[in-house]
C-alpha cells in the first residue's frame, strides 16, 4: 500500500474565517497525504473543521474574509496558489465532491439528466448527444434502475438514495482520481446507507480513484477507509491505519469517541461513557491541549503545553497529538477496554505525577522535540 | 411504578390513513398514504418499548396517534384501560398531563423568543398549576437540575445553548407535569456523537428515577438496543417483528430485521465484517404497498405464498412475534448479526509484541 504514489498531500493547512465575533480558527495546521486508489477516511464532530478542510481543497471557501495558508498539492501541483479558472479545469474533474444533503444539492427545476449532461459537458468537448448517453451509462453505473427512463425525471421524483446515487453519477461523470465525499450518507436510512458504501467502494475498486469520506460515524469509517484521521477542534489529533485506529487507539478523544456509542457488537449492560462538556468555540479555543478542558486524564502542564503530532513509539504511521506518556496511554485504553470508566482509571495520570522518578524517565521519549 | 408489568398503553388496530386529494376547490380524494395500517401492540407500564425503521415506515406517526397529537382513522388507543381516541376538551387537557412528548430537532422546538424558565414553566401555566410565582420558578430550577442544566441559566434564551442542553431543556418541559409515559421520537439524531451519550444516560437515569414508561422511536438500531426493553420493527405502516430487546438482537426472525441490523455499519474493521446483506430498490410507497406480505418485494426468501397472502403476527418463541410465512434459521440470523464480543475478551490487538 505504502508504494501507490501520493495523489493528494496537504501541508499544514491553516483556514480562518475572519467575523464580526472575532477569528474562526476552522482548521489549524493539518496534513495529510492521499495515495491513488485508497481512501481516508476523516471523522470529527460538527466544528472539527473536517469539511471545512474538504471545501478549501477545492477552492470552495474563498472570499475576502478566508485567510488560508499552507499547501495543498495534488499530483505536485499547489491547488491554493491556482487561479479560479485553473482550479475549475480540476473541480468536477480530476476532484469531486458529493455533499450531505442531496435534495439541496440537485437543482429542483431541472432534470437529473440535463444537469448531468452539464457536468459532462463542462470538461468535455463532446455533442449533446453523447454527453446524454454518457448520463444514462453513469446512471446505470451507479445502480439506477431503467436508466433510460430515469434520466429525465426531476430531483423530486427520486427517493433519498436515489438523489444520492445521482450525486454520485455527477461526481464520477469525468472518471475524477480523487472523490471527496462530505458525510455522504448521514441523511439516509442504514438500509440505504449499506448500499450506497457498498457502491462507493465498487465504484473505487472499479476505476481506481482515491476518496476521503468524511462522517461523524466510526462504523462508517471501519467499513471503508485504509486510513483514519480524527479531527478536533480544527486538527487532527490521530492518525493511523483503520486497523489501528480501533485496535490501539492513542488519543482520548478517539477513546471517546469509541466509548460513547452503544455499538451492536458489545453486551448490551455496558454503561455509555459520554465525553464531558462540549466541543469549544473555534474563536476562543482552550489554551495548551485543545482538549484538556474535557479530558478525564488532564494533567496540570497540558494546559499550557500545545501537543504536536507525533509517531506512536512502535508503531510506524500512527501518530498522535498527546502528552500523555505512551506506556500510560496503553493501559488507560487497556482499563477502558476492561470496562473501567475514565474516573477509575484517572489515578494512573495522578499517581505518576508525584513521584519525579518516574515522571522524568517519561518525557525523554515523549517529549522528544 | 407499582403496577409495573401491566400495559400502560394498549394499541388495538389503530390504522391513519392520510387522504391524497386532487383539485383545489373541490378536494377528491383519490387514494390514501398508509401510514399506519392496523397496528396492535401493548406498552408495559415501566418499560421502554423502543420502535425502528426506515423513514417512512409510520414510527413517527404511531408515535403522535398515540400521544394524540393526530386523529386516528380507526382503531383504539387505550391508557390505563380507557381509550383515548375519543375523548375531547377537558378530559383530553387531563390526559395531556400524563404523556408528554420530546421531538428530534432541538432548535425548532424551543420558541426562540421564551427565556428557558418560561419555556420550562409554560406547562404549568398551560394547566393552571404552580400559580404562585416563587414555587413557580422553584420547581422549574429543580426540573433543570434534573436534567442537568445549570437552574442559574433561567433567564437565559434558547439560542444560547448547544444542541445537547437544547434537548435537555425539551426533556424538562416534558416532565413538569410528572407524566406517566413519555414519548420520545429520535431525540439524539440531531446531536453529535459525543452528545449523544449525555442524554442517552440522562434519559435512562431519568426512567429509573421517575418509573417512567417510555416510547423510544429511532432509526439508530444501535441506540435502541442500548436503550429499549422490547423494540417493535416496523414495515410501511405494519408491525413486522415485536421482541425483547435481547431476543430481537440476539435472534432476528424476520427477514426485514435481519435485513436492517447486517446493514449497520460496525467500528471493528477486524472482526465486524459479516455477510452484508443488501438490501435492494427502495422502500415501497406507502400509498400503494405491495400485496401479501409488504416486503416480499425486497425480500431474499420470498415465495409465492409472500405475494399472495399477508402473513399474521403471530409467536415465534422466545417471546418473539412476526410476521413472516418463512422466518430466518438460527444460522441465517447469525450470518446477518456481528460476532459478539464478550466483555473478557476484548478487541484483539493486531500488532501487540
Amino acid at each position: 500500500m505504502s508504494s501507490r504514489e501520493t495523489l493528494l498531500e496537504v501541508d499544514n493547512l491553516k483556514v480562518e474565517f475572519r467575523t464580526d465575533d472575532g477569528i474562526v480558527y476552522a482548521v489549524d495546521g493539518i496534513s495529510y497525504k492521499v495515495k491513488a486508489g485508497t481512501t481516508l477516511g476523516i471523522v470529527g464532530e460538527s466544528g472539527s473543521g473536517k469539511s471545512v478542510s474538504a471545501l478549501t481543497t477545492l477552492g470552495l471557501t474563498r472570499g475576502k474574509r478566508t485567510h488560508v495558508s499552507g499547501r495543498i498539492l495534488f499530483e505536485g501541483r499547489d491547488l491554493l496558489t491556482l487561479a479560479d479558472e485553473e482550479l475549475r479545469q480540476i473541480r468536477g474533474n480530476d476532484i469531486a465532491m458529493i455533499f450531505q444533503d442531496p435534495l439541496s444539492s440537485l437543482h429542483p427545476f431541472y432534470k437529473v439528466g440535463a444537469q448531468l449532461i452539464e457536468a459532462v459537458l463542462m470538461h468535455r468537448s463532446v455533442s449533446k448527444s453523447a454527453a446524454r448517453d454518457r448520463a444514462i451509462d453513469l446512471l446505470e453505473l451507479v445502480g439506477i434502475p431503467d436508466p433510460h427512463r430515469r434520466v429525465d425525471a426531476y430531483p423530486h421524483e427520486f427517493s433519498g438514495g436515489m438523489r444520492q446515487r445521482a450525486m454520485i453519477a455527477m461526481a464520477l461523470a469525468n472518471e475524477p482520481k480523487l472523490l471527496i465525499a462530505d458525510e455522504p450518507t448521514t441523511a439516509l436510512d442504514v438500509t440505504v446507507q449499506a448500499q450506497i458504501l457498498a457502491l462507493l467502494e465498487d465504484l473505487q475498486q472499479r476505476l481506481g480513484m482515491a476518496m476521503i469520506i468524511i462522517t461523524h460515524d466510526l462504523g462508517v469509517v471501519a467499513e471503508v477507509a485504509d486510513e483514519i484521521a480524527v479531527m478536533y477542534a480544527g486538527r487532527v489529533v490521530e492518525h493511523s491505519s483503520t486497523e489501528r485506529m480501533f485496535s490501539t487507539p492513542q488519543h482520548p478523544y478517539t477513546w471517546g469517541l469509541l466509548k460513547s456509542i452503544p455499538r451492536l457488537d458489545t453486551p448490551r449492560s455496558e454503561d455509555l461513557v459520554p465525553i464531558s462538556g462540549r466541543p469549544p468555540s473555534l474563536i476562543n479555543r482552550p489554551t495548551g491541549c485543545h482538549f484538556h478542558p474535557r479530558c478525564p486524564y488532564v494533567r496540570p502542564q497540558h494546559r499550557s503545553i500545545d501537543p504536536k503530532l507525533q509517531e506512536v513509539p512502535g508503531e510506524f504511521g500512527h501518530e498522535v497529538a498527546c502528552l500523555l506518556p505512551a506506556e500510560m496511554r496503553k493501559q488507560i485504553w487497556q482499563g477502558l477496554q476492561a470496562g473501567q470508566t475514565p474516573q477509575e482509571l484517572r489515578h494512573l495520570v495522578e499517581d505518576k505525577e508525584a513521584p519525579k522518578a518516574v515522571a522524568a524517565a517519561q518525557p525523554a521519549q515523549e517529549g522528544g522535540s | 411504578m407499582s403496577e409495573r408489568g401491566k400495559p400502560l398503553v394498549e394499541v388495538r388496530n389503530l390504522v391513519k390513513h392520510f387522504p391524497i386529494t386532487r383539485g383545489v376547490i373541490r378536494q377528491k380524494q383519490i387514494g390514501a398514504v398508509k401510514a399506519v395500517d392496523d397496528i396492535s401492540f401493548d406498552v408495559m407500564s415501566g418499560e421502554t418499548l423502543g420502535i425502528v425503521g426506515e423513514t417512512g415506515c409510520g414510527k413517527s406517526t404511531t408515535a403522535r396517534l398515540i400521544v394524540r397529537l393526530l386523529e386516528a382513522t380507526s382503531g383504539e388507543v387505550r391508557f390505563e384501560g380507557e381509550d383515548i381516541t375519543k375523548k375531547k376538551g377537558a378530559a383530553l387537557k387531563a390526559l395531556r398531563r400524563e404523556m408528554q412528548m420530546i421531538f428530534q430537532d432541538p432548535y425548532s422546538s424551543l420558541n426562540p423568543r421564551k427565556t428557558i424558565g418560561s419555556i420550562i414553566a409554560e406547562p404549568y401555566a398551560i394547566h393552571g398549576l404552580e400559580t404562585a410565582e416563587g414555587a413557580r420558578k422553584k420547581r422549574v430550577q429543580d426540573l433543570m437540575d434534573m436534567v442537568g442544566l445549570n437552574p442559574e441559566h433561567y433567564n437565559r434564551y434558547p439560542h444560547e445553548f448547544s444542541g445537547g442542553q437544547r434537548q435537555r431543556i425539551g426533556v424538562a418541559r416534558a416532565l413538569a407535569l410528572g407524566p406517566k409515559l413519555l414519548v420520545a421520537d429520535e431525540p439524539v439524531s440531531a446531536l453529535d456523537v459525543s452528545i449523544q451519550a449525555q442524554v442517552l444516560n440522562m434519559l435512562r437515569r431519568l426512567q429509573a428515577e421517575l418509573g417512567l414508561t417510555v416510547i423510544f422511536i429511532a432509526h439508530d438500531l444501535s441506540v435502541v438496543r442500548h436503550m429499549c426493553d422490547r423494540v417493535a420493527v416496523m414495515y410501511i405502516g405494519k408491525i413486522v417483528e415485536l421482541a425483547p430487546g435481547d431476543s430481537l438482537y440476539g435472534f432476528p426472525r424476520h427477514p426485514y430485521t435481519g435485513a436492517l441490523l447486517s446493514a449497520v455499519p460496525v467500528p471493528d474493521p477486524v472482526g465486524g465484517h459479516r455477510k452484508r446483506e443488501l438490501l435492494t430498490g427502495d422502500v415501497p410507497s406507502p400509498a400503494n404497498p405491495p400485496s401479501g406480505c409488504r416486503f416480499h418485494t425486497r425480500c431474499p426468501k420470498a415465495q409465492t405464498l409472500c405475494s399472495e397472502q399477508e402473513p399474521p403476527l403471530v409467536d415465534k418463541g422466545g417471546n418473539t412475534v412476526a410476521a413472516c410465512h418463512f422466518p430466518l434459521t438460527r444460522e441465517e440470523a447469525d450470518s446477518r448479526l456481528p460476532a459478539l464480543l464478550s466483555a473478557a475478551d476484548p478487541v484483539p490487538a493486531t500488532d501487540e509484541a
